[in-house]
């Protein structure tokens, strides 16, 4: 393969069997994002292996696979926060591809800031700011990055903290919320951009277990509403009950796309068998 | 058998405060005897002369302000050249983290008072002539802003990587995740180093008397070399430093405290 090509010229987007838009999909919706043979080398290392995914408007999909399999490399490759070493990311009608020689320069690092703007972002640290208070935090990027009024910004962060339980917790500041209610913080910030799909990174992994109960209700209800969602998780529940599609990657692929139905209850792959097998049996001890 | 519990946790605070009360009369105590030791030292072995001493003294204590205005001014020269320094040891290009580390490399390897020779001394051969003040305040300046850009760079780097990526994932560019996310943390980082940095520069000042400015050792020096009761002088000079850096060490302990207490005292309002 000669790397004097674009990364676009040698793509081309191809539809996974299972990624047919669902029933409730218009037909004549375009996929909100695509990924196309997403790789990534770090340095001998081949963490991503060419993975693609389809993502229609208001679907849930959730990507699951043991640790280290790449997930969320491949989560983070999707807004450019790892940059990949070859593929194509669209979303939204914003399209970049890797640029691993450094050849494009500002225009693609404003085009980058663009695809970002169409995708929020939640971590599995929180990553709050912790020198602005839970409001401040919400509108910090509408107002500075989107130029919106910083009245018009708040009316929209209340809605999202009203939506994710914290209203009366306006003007706290991160550190004395419980960890919980700093996930709901961080998923009303990430709504105040008002995306076109919100990416979540292990959101409940770094979470107390009495706490990963509120952020995911909170997820859900997301999901139920028709919010576009890409959910890299070890929370099989969650993704049995809201995922409309679940990716199992392992080792830098996508090893089984399905309906949660298929790959988690009923898997066709041996590896997605043994992963779930250890789950099950992990489960059943509790 | 809660009663008896109760009375034991009384009795254990109590023994516990009596304890800590003890250790801080015999830190006070020690304090006392050593101070008594100099005060000793000073009045009655060193054949003291009271009018020479209120003489001399008024004469030294003139110089705290050329100390004070020498140590402010190059603190301010300091910090400014830190922050340039500091963005440039964290640039992504070359040629500015070259010469950011050039500065910090030559500044940090050379002694302190030969950089002040050299714009005393060395500088006017080559047709630059500054005043013993400028001399000083730009010496102190650029030596301690070297010291300092490596404390911003670590200050800066201090800020989790996280926090960057978040910026990063919402959209802002670099340079507005630097000014609004990154630098108001590296800032709450960064303020007690600067704080700790002049109480330094208040004692380093004193190399100036080599370049003839009239602070507080100069004047000392002077008035005790006279009358060959420089040892005299010398203490006086000596408690006049020593109070000033209990008074600054105590303003620097103070924002400390009310950095640290930022988010708490903000939260309490709210």
């Amino acid at each position: 393969m000669s790397v004097n090509v674009s990364a676009e010229q040698r793509h081309v987007h191809q539809l996974h069997p299972a990624e047919k838009p669902g029933v409730l999909v218009k037909a004549s919706a375009e996929p909100v994002l695509k990924a196309t043979d997403i790789a990534k080398w770090f340095g001998e290392n081949h963490v991503l292996r060419g993975a693609s995914i389809t993502v229609w408007p208001g679907e849930t999909v959730c990507i699951l696979g043991r640790s280290g399999s790449g997930k969320s490399t491949f989560l983070r490759s999707l807004n450019f926060l790892e940059d990949p070493t070859d593929g194509v990311v669209e979303i939204d009608g914003v399209t970049v591809s890797a640029d691993p020689f450094r050849k494009e320069g500002k225009e693609r690092q404003a085009r980058i800031r663009d695809l970002r703007l169409r995708a929020g972002m939640v971590f599995q640290e929180f990553n709050l700011f912790p020198h602005l208070s839970v409001i401040e935090n919400c509108v910090e990027a509408p107002v500075h990055v989107k130029g919106m009024k910083r009245k018009e910004a708040e009316e929209i962060a209340e809605q999202y903290l009203a939506k994710v339980g914290l209203s009366e917790k306006r003007d706290e500041y991160p550190s004395r919320l419980s960890g919980g209610q700093r996930q709901r913080v961080a998923i009303a910030r990430a709504l105040t951009m008002q995306p076109k799909v919100l990416l979540f990174d292990e959101p409940t992994s770094a979470l107390d277990p009495t706490l990963v109960g509120e952020v995911l209700k909170v997820m859900a209800d997301l999901a139920h509403e028709g919010r576009t969602m890409i959910v890299v998780t070890h929370e099989m529940d969650f993704a049995h009950e809201a995922a409309d599609r679940v990716y199992y990657m392992d080792q830098g692929e996508f090893a089984e796309v399905g309906p949660p139905e298929q790959v988690i209850d009923a898997p066709h792959d041996p590896r997605t068998k043994e992963f779930l097998s250890r789950f099950r049996t992990l489960g059943a001890k509790k | 058998m809660e009663q008896d519990a109760r009375a034991l946790a009384q009795a254990v605070a109590v023994d516990e405060a009596r304890r800590a009360s003890r250790w801080q009369l015999r830190f006070r105590l020690g304090w006392g005897i050593l101070i008594a030791l100099l005060a000793g030292f000073v009045l009655i072995s060193l054949n003291v002369e009271i009018d020479f001493i209120a003489r001399a003294t008024p004469f030294i204590l003139e110089g705290i302000w050329i100390t004070l205005i020498v140590s402010a001014a190059s603190i301010v020269l300091a910090t400014l050249l830190a922050a340039i320094g500091a963005l440039g040891r964290l640039s992504s290009n070359a040629i500015i983290n070259a010469i950011a580390s050039f500065y910090v490399s030559f500044f940090r390897g050379t002694p302190l008072i030969l950089q002040l020779l050299v714009w005393y001394l060395a500088l006017p051969q080559v047709g630059l002539i500054f005043d013993p003040i400028y001399c000083a305040i730009g010496a102190l300046g650029m030596n301690y802003g070297a010291y300092m850009t490596e404390i911003f760079r670590a200050g800066i780097q201090a800020v989790p990587l996280g926090q960057r990526e978040a910026a990063a994932a919402l959209g802002m560019s670099s340079r507005t995740a630097f000014l609004r996310i990154v630098a108001p943390q590296a800032f709450r980082i960064i303020v007690p180093a600067i704080g700790n940095d002049f109480v330094a520069m208040l004692k380093d000042s004193a190399l100036a008397s080599t370049v003839a400015l009239q602070e507080i050792v100069w004047r000392a020096r002077n008035v005790g070399q006279k009358e060959f009761k420089t040892l005299q002088t010398f203490i006086i000079a000596a408690m006049i430093y020593w109070a000033l850096t209990i008074i600054f060490s105590g303003f620097q302990n103070r924002i400390e405290r009310r950095l640290a207490a930022g988010d708490r005292n903000k939260e309490s309002k709210g």
